[in-house]
């Protein structure tokens, strides 16, 4: 029982940093970034081929892969997602699925369809309490996950990039007057969340460590549901929503049915949806008209 | 003579380019003068059709962002399946078998997409767009164990093996779990297709140029407006959302009686996506526009064949640009004075 929550505590930290990314996107760009998924993905093969093919440690291998998601993030976001500033939403919405495709055929590409074995980065020994056992994996997973949490919470709210980034994501228009350099900001924020995707990346791939490039498609569809149940564009949200989520699909499947586990997280998302449309943190907009 | 309407006129331009099609790859079909692969395509490309005409109802017409359509196709395969196969010692003639399980498929999905409607209704923007996503793939997670069988007793249900329907030893199972439907009779023909197209097209044309077409559109425009109009804004809505899903049931009956066997994940997330790039690129609530990127993009990963391990790529790639030069202001006027290679102008006199 216990072990399940940890378990489901674990599995959520991954969803919720990988739902961070989603959010911030969401807050400050106001665009479902449906390519976040695919930079888990190359997240996880840039650690794998750090490690892999050129032998290095674990720490530098994910600050590589860290680093090349980041820049990633930027170039996607100046090649596709800047030209359309000012267009429909689903039009965006539309060129991220171009992107999506692009990096997962590229990845198809590159590393072929057959699953890579991820290497186990964490190689600590399993923590024993009494009769529970937590994996070094898991265990680095939450304390990652906690670490992010804070510095997020201390870089939005303290620095004075962050207070940018909350001013764009308020009003762009107004924020711009003020001296802010919007498109500067916005970057930042796709750095910063692609940075963290390759940090979920890795994450996810020493928890389940088959590597395959549609293996970020199912953790961002599912870490995207987080961040809206959460209450999208807030980041305790984000949090919430994708701990819940983890412990949700951890319970889902140890006590009702494996198969049906997906279909178990996604019902309690309607339910919350309906209840409270907004998410569980979500701020109501009131409407004029 | 009588001038005849706008509306009217452009309903006739639809209905030519349909039969035209048709009649051009039927001529080339007898004469033999398609290759297999491009051949096969074509019943995919009918269903493909108007699984874009009834998204573009939803999400043209009435403005909701739905990214779960695959799952109301889904739906409608696999009732349709069942029903066609559990009618093939009744109904001899194969016309008539598709016929009612394309109606079977349309009501159940009908069903289905009622169920879903009332409570996602309630929401707007993009948490009725999660929504809908979340719906598609319970469907998928369900179909995929799901089992139906059939034997001299009638139909037989259930989630867990095939053993556990409780079958009599001629039964046949007609829906294993993931493994999907097996051994289908293949029913459908590109007349049926073309068929189904031009009722889709009927249905939705008239729909939009009538009272309640204009209600729904006028809640899209302005929901609040609209409701201090009088109109009833769930009912409106709720009747756009299921004769879409209706529709693509019937879409849904028609691709799965084209092919031997039907996996529940050929409905995924990625199909939905896929119709909604058709509805987008084709331009949000133009029905021409369906019709004709739902052909080409059907068509146009055969086309990039030579291009052969990186055609997706390539797919991918024209997919953005066709979005940065058809949405980015600087693009339309650079395309604009080169002259409008494809109908641009039109595009952009619609965004206005």
């Amino acid at each position: 029982m216990l072990n399940y929550l940890i378990n489901g505590i674990s599995l959520g930290s991954v969803y919720a940093i990988i739902a961070l990314g989603y959010t911030m996107v969401y807050g400050i760009a106001m665009m479902l970034n449906f390519a976040h998924g695919d930079v888990i993905m190359v997240g996880g093969y840039m650690a794998f081929c750090a490690t892999s093919y050129m032998g290095w440690p674990a720490i530098p291998s994910v600050l590589f892969s860290i680093f090349i998601c980041t820049i990633l993030g930027i170039v996607i976001e100046r090649l596709a997602y800047k030209p359309l500033r000012n267009a429909t939403s689903l039009a965006v919405l539309i060129t991220a699925i171009g992107v999506s495709y692009f990096l997962q055929n590229a990845a198809l590409l590159i590393w072929s369809s057959n699953p890579k074995a991820f290497p186990n980065m964490v190689t600590l020994p399993t923590l024993v309490i009494g009769d529970l056992q937590i994996s070094s994996v898991t265990l680095v997973t939450i304390l990652a996950c906690i670490v992010i949490m804070v510095a997020l919470t201390l870089f939005t709210g303290k620095t004075k990039m962050g207070k940018a980034m909350r001013a764009v994501s308020e009003d762009k228009d107004a924020a711009q007057l003020m001296g802010i350099n919007v498109n500067a900001t916005i970057s930042l924020t796709f750095a910063i969340g692609s940075g963290l995707a390759a940090i979920a990346g890795v994450l996810l791939c020493s928890a389940y460590p088959t590597l395959m490039p549609t293996t970020g498609a199912m953790p961002g569809i599912k870490a995207f549901t987080a961040a809206v149940f959460g209450g999208i564009g807030s980041i305790p949200g984000a949090m919430l929503g994708g701990i819940l989520l983890g412990i949700i699909e951890i319970f889902g499947k140890a006590y009702i049915s494996t198969q049906l586990s997906d279909a178990i997280v996604f019902a309690v998302l309607i339910i919350v949806l309906i209840v409270k449309p907004t998410g569980l943190l979500g701020k109501k907009v009131n409407e004029k008209v | 003579m009588k001038k005849i309407s706008e509306s009217t006129r452009s309903s006739f331009i639809n209905y030519s380019i349909i039969l035209v099609f048709f009649l051009v790859f039927q001529c080339l079909l007898s004469m033999g003068k398609l290759s297999s692969s491009f051949s096969g395509q074509l019943i995919p490309i009918c269903a493909y059709i108007v699984m874009a005409l009834s998204l573009n109802l939803v999400v043209g017409i009435s403005g909701e962002l739905s990214l779960g359509h695959a799952g109301f196709m889904s739906v409608g395969a696999f009732s349709g399946v069942v029903v066609a196969t559990s009618l093939q010692g009744t109904v001899e003639a194969s016309p008539l078998r598709l016929l009612i399980a394309m109606v079977m498929g349309a009501l159940i999905a009908a069903l289905a997409g009622t169920i879903i409607g009332i409570p996602v209704l309630r929401l707007r923007g993009d948490y009725l767009a999660i929504v809908t996503l979340a719906f598609g793939e319970i469907i998928k997670n369900v179909l995929n164990c799901l089992y139906v069988g059939v034997d001299n007793h009638g139909l037989h249900f259930s989630m867990k093996d095939a053993n556990a329907m409780g079958m009599e030893a001629d039964g046949t199972v007609i829906i294993n779990g993931p493994m999907g439907a097996l051994g289908i009779q293949k029913l459908s023909t590109f007349v049926s297709g073309i068929l189904l197209v031009f009722v889709v097209l009927f249905v939705i044309q008239n729909l939009v140029n009538s009272r309640s077409g204009r209600a729904v559109q006028a809640i899209r425009d302005n929901r609040i407006a609209a409701e201090s109009c009088g109109l009833n804004i769930t009912k409106y809505k709720l009747m756009a959302f299921v004769t879409s899903a209706a529709m693509a049931g019937a879409a849904g009956a028609l691709y799965a009686l084209n092919y031997s066997t039907v996996v529940p994940k050929k409905f995924d997330f990625n199909t939905s996506i896929l119709i909604l790039v058709f509805v987008v690129l084709g331009g949000i609530g133009n029905l021409r526009g369906s019709i004709i990127a739902a052909a080409v993009l059907t068509v146009l990963p055969e086309m990039l064949r030579q291009f052969q391990d990186y055609r997706m790529l390539v797919y991918a790639i024209v997919l953005i640009l066709i979005m940065i030069c058809t949405n980015n202001q600087k693009a339309k006027e650079i395309l604009a004075k080169f002259g409008s290679v494809f109908s641009r102008k039109k595009v952009a006199e619609e965004d206005k």
